[in-house]
């Protein structure tokens, strides 16, 4: 009963530019976690934002894009300042299967690093499809690539692989082979149509969800799922395609910082 | 075993969520009525939307939780339709109001009766904001803020009190005299607060917040009982209840009903399951047949 859930701060080992917009930081703290799972990074005097973990063990990181205030803020921070970390929260993905694909979306692609790493390192053959809007959004696809799963390389406006969507790709792929499961990050329309295609081609998903977080622990009831009740914190961020189903929310709403219920399209 | 009736309400059980956890929505609530939460109460809700402190907002230390949340909430308007869903479900519920003004507060209550909540209670205690006035202190403006509240509504209204204050049995009384229907006992300890060495700032965006969960639950007993001596209106205990032997002991010092909340932290979204057995194993090995068995049996 007596364990500590504040966030303690830790020295930043290196920061690492990933795109033009997107960075890694390595923290000066051991954390064992399962792919998926999240920290809650705390800048102090700021504010305190959800983050997947993009490393594990003795090089634990986070990989963030600047998009906000506090984002902002993390983007001007150097090797040695000092960020506040809690957590693993959250339960992650499950390896499972003999081949999978994965589909990443944006900085979606954060969220699918170190699952890559495991599934691969557990000989299962693994196929990535890393898609963004154009090329220098493209995230992480060079590592997963140099991990060892085959990749699929998508862009809106064609700047780099196949012009168009992750999830045309993946309609191809399906049509093609056979694979044991399906998982994704990204925007979750494309989430939401990718969970259509493994319902359609009997393949079972997983995906990681994105909701504004304040505990991060399950108890405040901010990140919540209707008509569900499933915590995005605690029951997730990965769901499987059996909780999919039944959220209605999945694909079009969530809701902001005062609870209140939107659709995503009206999220700044 | 579990089943009571309070202030005209059959509830399967005397467990009540408390304010502030979990309440955002109405599927969240659902879920802790299915958990085992024989009522369940609210967010704080205002007439305005409020958007509450940054992150950190809740925390937990080694004997408990600490938050700061700031009372962020949609508004009243944006809030009915999650009261109405729960009641299509025939969930008890308690809307938790608050506001500026007793005015303001009053107007929130009624909507949220129009809407079908089943109780109100009144939050002028809340730690983690800066409030215009000292209702929860103060005995003219708490009288003043009760029956103004009681004059909006015509379902039952609990008053929900702070710890820290000197003699919250004569608070209680101001409430009941002014018209409550109930006590809720208590709202968070403290305002308490956490500083990160390496930083060497406040953890908390509000720099300090509410305390509950452990650290809290002798507080809560002690004020239940004294509140008990002080009142024959029902009190729903909270503070720091984690297991049936916390429940039954907030019953003995006075509670008719028994809040949880942070108990969802150490134990899940079960708790109030988990509770509810072991307090139903406790009332065998203790001979008790019902829970009125027990409420302020530590008294006699």
């Amino acid at each position: 009963m007596n364990k500590a859930d504040y966030p303690v701060g830790v020295r930043i080992n290196k920061v690492i530019s990933e795109t033009h917009d997107v960075k890694t930081f390595i923290l000066n703290k051991e954390i064992s976690a399962k792919p998926g799972q999240f920290v809650m990074a705390w800048i102090p005097e700021v504010d305190e934002k959800p983050f997947t973990l993009t490393g594990k063990g003795k090089t634990v990181s986070i990989t963030v894009k600047k998009r906000g205030k506090a984002t902002s803020k993390m983007h001007e921070m150097k090797e040695g300042d000092i960020l506040g970390v809690r957590g693993p929260y959250g339960h992650g993905f499950d390896v499972v299967g003999k081949k999978i694909v994965l589909v990443g979306g944006g900085y979606g692609s954060a969220a699918l690093l170190l699952l890559a790493e495991e599934a691969i390192s557990k000989g299962i053959e693994t196929t990535a499809i890393i898609g963004a809007d154009t090329e220098k959004n493209i995230l992480f696809a060079d590592k997963i690539e140099k991990l060892g799963a085959k990749l699929v390389i998508t862009t809106d406006d064609g700047s780099r692989g196949i012009k168009g969507f992750t999830t045309q790709a993946l309609e191809k792929l399906l049509s093609e082979e056979k694979f044991d499961c399906i998982y994704t990050c990204g925007p979750e329309i494309m989430m939401y149509h990718i969970v259509q295609m493994g319902e359609k081609n009997n393949v079972p998903v997983q995906a990681s969800l994105e909701r504004w977080i304040k505990c991060g622990f399950g108890v405040c009831g901010q990140c919540v799922l209707d008509p569900t009740g499933l915590r995005v914190c605690k029951d997730g961020p990965v769901f499987g395609s059996a909780d999919l189903k039944k959220i209605s929310d999945f694909g079009f709403f969530a809701r902001d910082k005062t609870g209140a219920k939107k659709e995503w399209k009206d999220f700044a | 075993m579990l089943k009571m009736r309070s202030l005209g309400i059959d509830l399967k059980n005397p467990f009540v969520l408390s304010a502030g956890i979990l309440g955002v929505s109405a599927s969240s609530l659902i879920r802790a009525h299915e958990s085992g939460a024989g009522t369940v109460t609210t967010k704080s809700i205002s007439l305005e939307a409020k958007r509450g402190h940054a992150n950190p907002t809740v925390i937990a230390f080694e004997a408990g939780l600490l938050n700061a949340v700031g009372l962020s909430n949609p508004g009243i308007d944006a809030f009915l339709p999650e009261i109405k869903k729960v009641k299509e479900k025939h969930v008890p519920l308690i809307a938790n109001a608050i506001g500026d003004t007793p005015k303001d507060i009053a107007k929130v209550a009624t909507m949220a009766e129009g809407a079908g909540a089943d109780l109100i209670e009144i939050n002028p205690s809340c730690p983690n904001v800066v409030h215009k006035k000292p209702y929860a202190s103060d005995p003219k403006l708490l009288s003043e803020l009760t029956s103004t509240v009681k004059d909006a509504v015509k379902i039952p209204v609990l008053v929900k009190l702070s710890p820290n204050v000197d003699k919250i049995g004569a608070l209680a009384k101001t409430a009941e005299d002014a018209g409550a229907d109930g006590i809720t006992a208590v709202n968070t300890l403290g305002p308490g607060m956490i500083i990160d060495i390496a930083s060497r700032k406040p953890v908390l965006d509000f720099k300090m917040g509410g305390i509950s969960g452990p650290a809290l639950r002798p507080v809560a007993v002690r004020c239940v009982y004294e509140i008990y001596e002080a009142v024959k209106i029902p009190i729903i205990g909270v503070g720091g209840v984690t297991s049936g032997r916390d429940a039954m002991e907030m019953m003995l010092a006075g509670a008719t009903q028994v809040g949880i909340g942070s108990a969802v932290y150490y134990r899940g979204a079960n708790a109030f399951k988990k509770i509810g057995d072991e307090t139903i194993e406790l009332m065998k090995e203790h001979g008790y047949k019902n829970t009125k068995e027990i409420t302020g049996a530590a008294h006699e």
